[in-house]
């Protein structure tokens, strides 16, 4: 009964990483869609753009494993899932691609053109991911084509549906808010002000939209766990909001943090044991078990999780730990 | 062109760019390690300032690297999903590790180091550099070891059941004698280009007598670089022929356009004709060469590929095993000339400027200018050749290419992709290029007074 075991653990270990990819990268997503909002001149974008400079690229790099963990413990469900979601992928790929390009070019040249094209770059290249990632999410939730090799047989379209279009609105305003929240936290002064303003006026779309798409999701798939995990986001949502309103930054943003973490483990603990279910024949669907690489494979990656992954934990860590003074735009050279 | 071509022209189009900033990247880093260790020791304001000038270089070809890297891992999925259900049990793990492993370090410590010049101290900034070069090498560890088990599968079994191969060793794939070359090699071949780039832009300054203080030191570093590292090239490619001839002897035969078999065999340095087993016209040879290349002897029997082509029908069945020679006869020689040329350049540098000399001779210096081009063609040849000269398989013996592709993708996907791709590529070369040129020929920033104010409330350095 190993395999049973491993696999559980495998798909457990997924469900974290996409859960530490939508709390670090989520609010790089969303300072990055507020860079045109909360960032009136050129000093304060440059300020925004600071508060994340030094770790963006190491939270993308959490898709990147859980991309690998994929392949590597369940091959079929990497296979299925990327040729089959291919266009928004593609989207993805090209906003992740802009995105990461601006951060580093935009202030190697001075002229405004030049800048304004790279804010623009780092708005969408946030934006659509933001919004991607909740439609491809809601998608996989609710059951895709898949014909009885595990191909996907719809089209571009199908992915657009109202359950999943939902699930875009979802991580789009509650990453955004995350962001706002963290700007709150990790600036002072006149923006630090506007950033929690600002989360206090999102805050309210935030959680009318989260809690439609997790309610949504309770009732047409039921799963008891999972309703559980759904009820405490939408706490730890509300709670984020109160803690904002009081000026406690540090509070609202573990409380937006822990709202995205269970709101993923929701998901996935509603999706189990399927990884990808197919709304073609249930006996098409991926699962723990016919998607799955060998009990060996699994040990081996399993021990590789398991010694390096706190190590990576203590060094992200300190990064944060190096970097926790708030900035204001006086630090920012003219 | 069907979804198979344009997926095959996709993945070189991309991965062959990808391949233009990894070796800068890997080897730039620890120049950069080295000279900002310098001046630790040292403490002289000239090696501070070198470090920031190549490290800003670096950084802008960092950045390239990253995003082009995000493409190559989700590739697989998209366009090669049969390939990936068939090999994801062996393949998936390497790439897993390296994720966990490499780019968590590369770009955790990356970010420290660019805005931790004021927050850290001097060593333990020192040592963030470091980190992130370590990561930038076992990023490569990994990722030859995928690509070495598709040229050289070790440590699996073939599970007729799920018609998937499956691991059953990862100690046999992690130390898979190709890997064990073909880390070396690349490596090698990626600080020759790293010491390429700083004799090109030193080269640029020197040539008009800018900041010679700086630029005369990095100049000679780079040059010694390329020269020692060179010498490492050979030596790793050596080794690399050998294990090929003996794992892949269809690639070794195609690398030549050697049709018959032959003893000893003689290599040809270009040869004028068709390359297709017709008479050629005209070709110089060096006797012998090729058999001690392939066999280490120079009386070696080489395979030709008409006769591996009978035994491997024998062995896989019918069909076309010959790689498309032309592209293999000639990527071989280019990735071997241009290295050549980078060294020959490099050799040229330290010898006019010995003993602090110089020289006004405008071509000299150009030369040195435009041999950065060198290295990044002979890495473009190299890959190439390897990957082409495997096909038609995609995992030697065991699955073709044709079998690896996404069933389920059409062709105006794969073309959307494909263009939409390579015309932002393009763009970003554009942007990339520019910006490199504009920030080497600023020269190295004067460093400011040491700030009066605390650390933490002085302005931010290094940031964007
Ligand atoms: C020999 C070295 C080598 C080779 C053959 C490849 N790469 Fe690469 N890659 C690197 C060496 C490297 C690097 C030196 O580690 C890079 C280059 C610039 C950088 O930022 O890291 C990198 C970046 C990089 C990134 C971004 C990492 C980040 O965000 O920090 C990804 C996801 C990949 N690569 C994936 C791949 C895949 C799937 C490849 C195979 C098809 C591949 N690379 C070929
Ligand atoms: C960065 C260095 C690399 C370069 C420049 C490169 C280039 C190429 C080229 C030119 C082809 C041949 C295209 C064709 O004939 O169809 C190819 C094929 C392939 N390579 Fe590589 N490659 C590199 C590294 C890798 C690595 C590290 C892997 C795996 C980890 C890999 C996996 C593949 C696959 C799956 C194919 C088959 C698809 C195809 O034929 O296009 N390559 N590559
Ligand atoms: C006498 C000189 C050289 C020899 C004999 C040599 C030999 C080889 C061989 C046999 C391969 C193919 C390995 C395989 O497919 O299994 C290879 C690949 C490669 N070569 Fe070279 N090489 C030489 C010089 C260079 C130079 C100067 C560079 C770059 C500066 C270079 C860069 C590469 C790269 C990037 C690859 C692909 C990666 C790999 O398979 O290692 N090589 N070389």
């Amino acid at each position: 009964m190993l395999i049973m075991e491993l696999t559980t653990v495998w798909f457990a270990l997924i469900a974290i990483l996409w859960a530490g990819y939508f709390l670090l990268d989520g609010f790089d997503f969303g300072v990055g869609i507020l860079l045109p909002i909360l960032g009136r001149d050129d000093r304060e974008r440059r300020l925004l753009i600071n508060t994340i400079g030094p770790v963006w690229d190491g939270n993308e790099v959490w898709l990147l494993v859980a991309g690998g963990a994929t392949f590597a413990a369940f091959p079929e469900w990497y296979a299925t899932l990327f040729s089959g979601f291919y266009l928004p992928l593609l989207l993805i790929l090209v906003a992740l691609i802009i995105r990461g390009v601006a951060f580093e070019y935009r202030g190697k040249r001075t002229g405004e053109q030049w800048k304004q094209r790279w804010d623009w770059s780092i708005f969408v290249g946030s934006l659509l991911p933001a919004l991607l990632w909740g439609v491809a999410f809601g998608n996989i939730v609710r059951g895709v084509r898949l014909d009885e090799h595990h191909e996907y047989v719809g089209t571009f379209f199908n992915l657009l549906n109202p359950y999943s279009l939902l699930g875009g609105l979802t991580t789009l305003t509650l990453f955004t808010l995350h962001g706002a929240v963290f700007l709150a936290l990790k600036t002072d002064g006149d923006m630090r002000q506007r950033a929690n303003a600002l989360a206090a006026k999102i805050g309210i779309p935030a959680v009318v939209i989260a809690a439609a798409f997790l309610l949504w999701t309770a009732i047409a798939h039921f799963d008891g766990v999972g309703v559980v995990l759904f009820a405490l986001a939408a706490v730890a949502l509300i709670a984020a909001l109160v803690a904002n309103r009081l000026g406690r930054e540090g509070w609202a943003f573990i409380a937006t943090g822990i709202t995205l973490v269970l709101a993923v483990f929701g998901l996935f603990v509603t999706l189990f044991p399927n990884v990808m279910p197919s709304s073609i024949a249930d006996a098409n669907s991926l699962n723990v078990d016919n998607a799955s690489s060998t009990p060996y494979t699994l040990k081996v990656m399993t021990w590789v999780a398991v010694f390096f992954t706190p190590i990576v934990l203590l060094y992200q860590g300190w990064t944060y730990w190096v970097f926790r003074k708030r900035l204001t735009v006086e630090k920012i050279p003219v | 062109m069907d979804a198979l071509d344009l997926a095959r022209w996709q993945f070189g189009v991309i991965t062959v760019y990808h391949f233009l900033f990894v070796p800068i990247t890997i080897g730039m880093s620890v120049l950069v390690a080295g000279l900002q260790t310098a001046w630790v020791r040292t403490g002289k304001e000239q090696y501070l300032r070198a470090t920031k000038f190549w490290g800003k270089l670096f950084l802008i070809n960092f950045a390239i690297g990253v995003v082009t890297g995000i493409v190559q891992e989700f590739q697989f999925g998209m366009n090669w999903s049969d390939y990936s259900r068939f090999v994801g049990d062996i393949f998936g793990a390497p790439l897993a590790i390296e994720g966990l492993l490499a780019f968590f370090l590369e770009s955790t410590f990356l970010g420290l180091w660019i805005f931790g010049w004021d927050k850290l101290p001097k060593k333990i900034h020192l040592a963030t550099i470091w980190l992130a070069a370590l990561g930038t090498w076992l990023s490569a560890y990994f990722i030859l070891a995928a690509n070495s088990w598709m040229q050289h599968p070790v440590g699996y079994e073939f599970n007729e059941a799920r018609g998937r191969a499956e691991l059953k060793s990862i100690g046999a794939v992690l130390t898979n004698s190709t890997t064990l070359v073909t880390f070396p090699h690349t490596i090698t071949a990626c600080l020759l280009t790293g010491g390429a780039v700083l004799v090109a832009v030193s080269a640029w300054h020197l040539k008009r007598r800018n900041q010679e203080d700086v630029f005369r030191p990095s100049l000679k570093l780079g040059a010694w670089v390329v020269l020692i590292a060179g010498v490492g090239v050979l030596i790793t490619g050596d080794l690399q022929a050998r294990i090929m001839t003996e794992q892949q002897p269809m690639k070794m035969a195609a690398a030549e356009a050697l049709y018959n078999t032959d003893k000893p065999a003689s290599f040809s340095i270009f040869t004028i004709g068709s390359l297709n087993g017709d008479e050629e016209v005209a070709s110089v040879r060096i006797p012998s060469l090729l058999s001690f290349m392939a066999t280490g002897s120079p009386n070696g029997e080489v395979e030709g590929i008409n006769n591996l082509q009978q035994e491997y029908e024998q062995k896989y069945g019918a069909g076309d095993y010959k790689p498309y020679v032309p592209v293999t006869y000639w990527s071989f020689r280019l990735m071997i000339g241009f290295g050549g040329l980078a060294m020959l350049v490099a050799l040229a540098a330290l010898w006019f400027t010995r003993g602090g000399r110089t020289t006004t001779n405008r071509w000299l210096w150009l030369a040195g200018i435009f041999a950065i081009g060198a290295p990044l063609a002979a890495n473009s040849f190299g890959w190439i050749f390897t990957e082409m000269g495997r096909q038609p398989w995609s995992v030697f013996g065991v699955l073709k290419t044709a079998d690896g592709v996404s069933p389920s993708v059409g062709a105006g996907t794969v073309a959307t992709s494909f263009i939409g791709l390579t015309l932002l590529y393009g763009v970003l070369a554009v942007i990339e290029v520019g910006l490199f040129v504009k920030y080497a020929k600023a020269g190295a920033p004067e460093i400011p007074p040491e700030s009066e104010a605390e650390p933490e409330d002085r302005p931010l350095t290094f940031a964007y």
